[in-house]
Parts: structure tokens; sequence; C-alpha cells
């Protein structure tokens, strides 16, 4: 039976705990709002750098000399995959579920007799991948979106792949993060992005658009050339911003639920305490009483 | 609108300007391009410069922009940039400094770093000569 201190000291430590997740569950709110509104900025830039690509690259997939991030290597024997995750933990399920995913996409790989080598981006993941796949991992990118996501920050990790893809080290690539739906869903999405995979033109709804005979400045491959590593970048910080957004969200419901949870404590520690307390009277005002009626 | 010409440009962080413009002078890698109404459909890359917003035979804006792509068809045109910046807003000393930072890196640069090098300074001479020239009329 504890003591009243005891019992004291508990509910003041709960108290704290709950002062401590509310405050962080604010502050991923605060922190949701802006990495949406980056979300949000940056779509524009995409969507039409897709829009361009798309009418590229429809008129290059019938000619030879397409450049291989669109094309492919013509093999696909070994798989990059760049599992996206946070340097920070206390969001709940966010991370276990990216590495979960990537664990069973590594698994069908490997069944497959493909080879796998996997790039980490961010710590949490990194550390949850190499108890299984430590000889993989190829390399680790941290620090991300600190102090905040920046299109250097994609271009860094752009950048790397693309120059693991020149050098030949593999064939496809595929991001894994969370695509944010709601602060209370994130969907883990594989995203391949070499060879690019371009949407292949709905027929008649796109017959108009791609009908459109474009002039091209340098000509086609070389715009081709420069465009697709763009594409790249733009790909990538678009899963960093969507997995960032998502780390808010998840960790704004991880922090609500703790915050929830303390609450709950704090009241059943307090009746706990009030009956210990009461049943503490009771027992003294028995002594005195006895203690009176045997004199 | 038929005589107005729709007007884009992006960056990868925010959509800079987004206006009806009655034409829109880009500078091409091959030569600055003029964009009116109706263009025929035209894909190109884009070299380090200013574009030019002209409206009723006056300049109206002026931006700063750094290598990126151009499109232009019937819609309008959209360009995609990695850095545009108003002309106006720019900080004359803070270009002259940018400058002198990119030819040091260039220096110093190995030979991986130097095509990165290369081009910040050519981004930054164009943004210190965009501050420097004047509308074209």
């Amino acid at each position: 039976m504890p003591s009243l201190k005891d019992l004291r000291m508990r509910i003041d430590s709960v108290k704290s705990t709950q002062k401590i997740t509310s405050a962080m569950k604010m502050v991923a709110a605060a922190k949701l709002r802006r990495a949406q509104e980056q979300a949000e900025a940056a779509r524009p830039y995409a969507e039409r750098m897709e829009r361009m690509l798309g009418s590229l690259a429809g008129s290059m997939a019938s000619s030879e000399g397409a450049p291989k991030l669109l094309a492919g290597t013509g093999k696909q024997d070994v798989h990059l995959v760049v599992v996206m995750t946070s340097d920070k933990g206390l969001c709940g399920a966010f991370n276990s579920s990216i590495v979960r995913d990537a664990r069973r996409m590594i698994a069908g790989l490997q069944a497959d007799g493909k080879e796998v080598k996997i790039l980490c981006v961010g710590r949490k993941g990194w550390s949850q991948i190499r108890r299984d796949y430590a000889p993989l991992i190829v390399d680790l990118i941290e620090g991300i979106g600190r102090p905040r996501l920046s299109f250097d920050d994609a271009q860094g990790v752009a950048s790397r792949v693309l120059q693991m893809f020149e050098a030949g080290e593999f064939d496809v690539c595929t991001l894994v993060y969370n695509r944010f739906k709601s602060v209370i869903a994130q969907i883990v999405t594989r995203q391949q992005v070499i060879p690019f995979a371009v949407d292949a033109p709905v027929e008649g709804a796109q017959a108009d658009a791609s009908s459109v005979v474009y002039d091209y400045e340098p000509d086609e491959t070389e715009i081709l050339e420069v465009l697709l590593p763009r594409n790249m970048s733009v790909q990538v910080f678009r899963a960093l911003l969507e997995n960032n957004a998502s780390e808010h969200g998840a960790r704004m419901g991880a922090m609500d639920n703790a915050t929830r949870n303390a609450g709950e404590m704090i009241d059943s520690l307090t009746l706990n305490y009030n009956r210990t307390r009461q049943a503490f009277i009771t027992k003294e005002l028995i002594e005195i009483i006895s203690g009176a009626e045997a004199v | 609108m038929a005589d107005m010409v729709g007007f884009d440009l992006a960056t990868p962080t925010s959509l800079i300007a987004s206006e009806e413009a009655g034409m829109v002078v880009v500078p091409g890698s091959e030569g600055d391009f003029g964009v009116l109404p109706g263009h025929s459909p035209i894909l190109t890359t884009v070299r380090p410069g200013v574009i030019e917003i002209h409206n009723d035979g006056a300049v109206t804006g002026r931006f700063f922009v750094s290598s990126g792509f151009a499109e232009a068809n019937q819609e309008g045109c959209t360009v995609l940039v990695d850095e545009a910046v108003p002309v106006a807003d720019i900080d004359r000393s803070a270009a002259e400094e940018r400058v002198n930072a990119a030819r040091t890196a260039l220096q110093g640069a190995d030979e991986g770093q130097r095509a990165a090098a290369e081009t910040e300074l050519a981004n930054a001479e164009a943004m210190l000569a965009a501050t420097q020239s004047q509308p074209t009329h």
C-alpha cells in the first residue's frame, strides 16, 4: 500500500509529464501547419514540371536515344531503396510503419533474387534497419529539415542518388516515405523514381494535349538531360515535404494521446489518493474513540 | 483572354508570380524570346537573366531568374527556375558580395565542386547585372 506521500509524488510527476506532452503537441501542431504551407507552396512547381516532363517524355519514348534516367539501364538486378524517416522519435508509429514496409519490400526483392542496397534518410529508420540489414546500408543522411526543410536538402539527397546511378551501382530506385493524408492518417508510399515512371497518357483524354507539337530549344535530348536530374530533386523534395508533414501530424496525434492518458492516470491516482487519505482519517478516529472508551 | 498571355513563375519552394501580361520576355539559353498570346508551343532551357513583363508597351515587372526551364503554349507561359526575385528587391551590395563569394569558392573548388561553383558564379553575376541593367524600353 503506497503511502500518501508516495501518491502525491506520483501525481506530481505525471502532471509534469502531461505538461511536457501537451507542449510538444502544440509545437507539433505549429510545425505541421508550417510544413503544410510549405508543401502547398511547392506544389505548382512540381505539377508544372511533371506536365513538361510528360509532354517531353511522350515525344521521346518512341525514339532510341532516351536518357537512362527515363528508359532505365535495361536491367532490374540491383535495387536501391531510399528509406525516409525522421531524426527524432516520439511520433507514434510514424517511423516503424515506414520501416515495416521497407523491410517487407526488401524481403520481397531478395526473394526474387534481386540485389538490394539501402540509403537511409533520417536516423530513426537507420537504427531500426541496421539490426537486420546492416551490410546492405550504403549510407545514412541525417540532419535534414533543420532548421527548415529546404530545396538544398533535397538536392543533396538527389545528387547522392544520381552519382550512384551514374556509377552504375543500381538499376532501379524507389523512395519509401509517408504520404500525408490527414493528421490521423499517413500512408506509407513506395515511389519509383529511377527509371522515372511517366504516367501513361490516358487514351483519348490526353490525345489533344499530346498532339500539340512542341519546338525544343536546344533539342529534346539536351533538355531532358537537364530536366530529369531536376525532376529527381523535385520528387525527393516532395517526398521529404510529405514526410515532414506526416511526421509532425503523427507526433501531434501521439502527444495528444499521451496527454489524454496522463489525464486519465492523474484522475485515477487522485481517486486513490483521496481514498487512502480518508481511510487514514477513519483509522485515526477509530483509534481515538476506542482509546476514549477504554478509559 | 485573347490579347493577354498567362504568365506563371515558380521556384521549387513557391509560386513567385501568376498573372496576365501583354508580353513576356524570357532569357532562353538560345537567346531571349518574347511570348505573345497564342505563341507556338515551345519548351526551352533558361539561362540566368531577367524576365520582363510588358503591358501596353511599358515594362511593368522585372524578375531576376537563375537557370531553369520555360514552356510556352496557347494557354500561356510557364517558367520554372531555381531562384527568382523581383529585380527591385535585389540588394546591390548583397549581390556584389555573392559574386565575390562565388569567385572565391570557384578558386578553391576541386573537380567535383567545379560545376556547381561555376553555376553559382554565373547566377551571382547575372543577379548583379540585373541590378545594373535598365528596362529595354
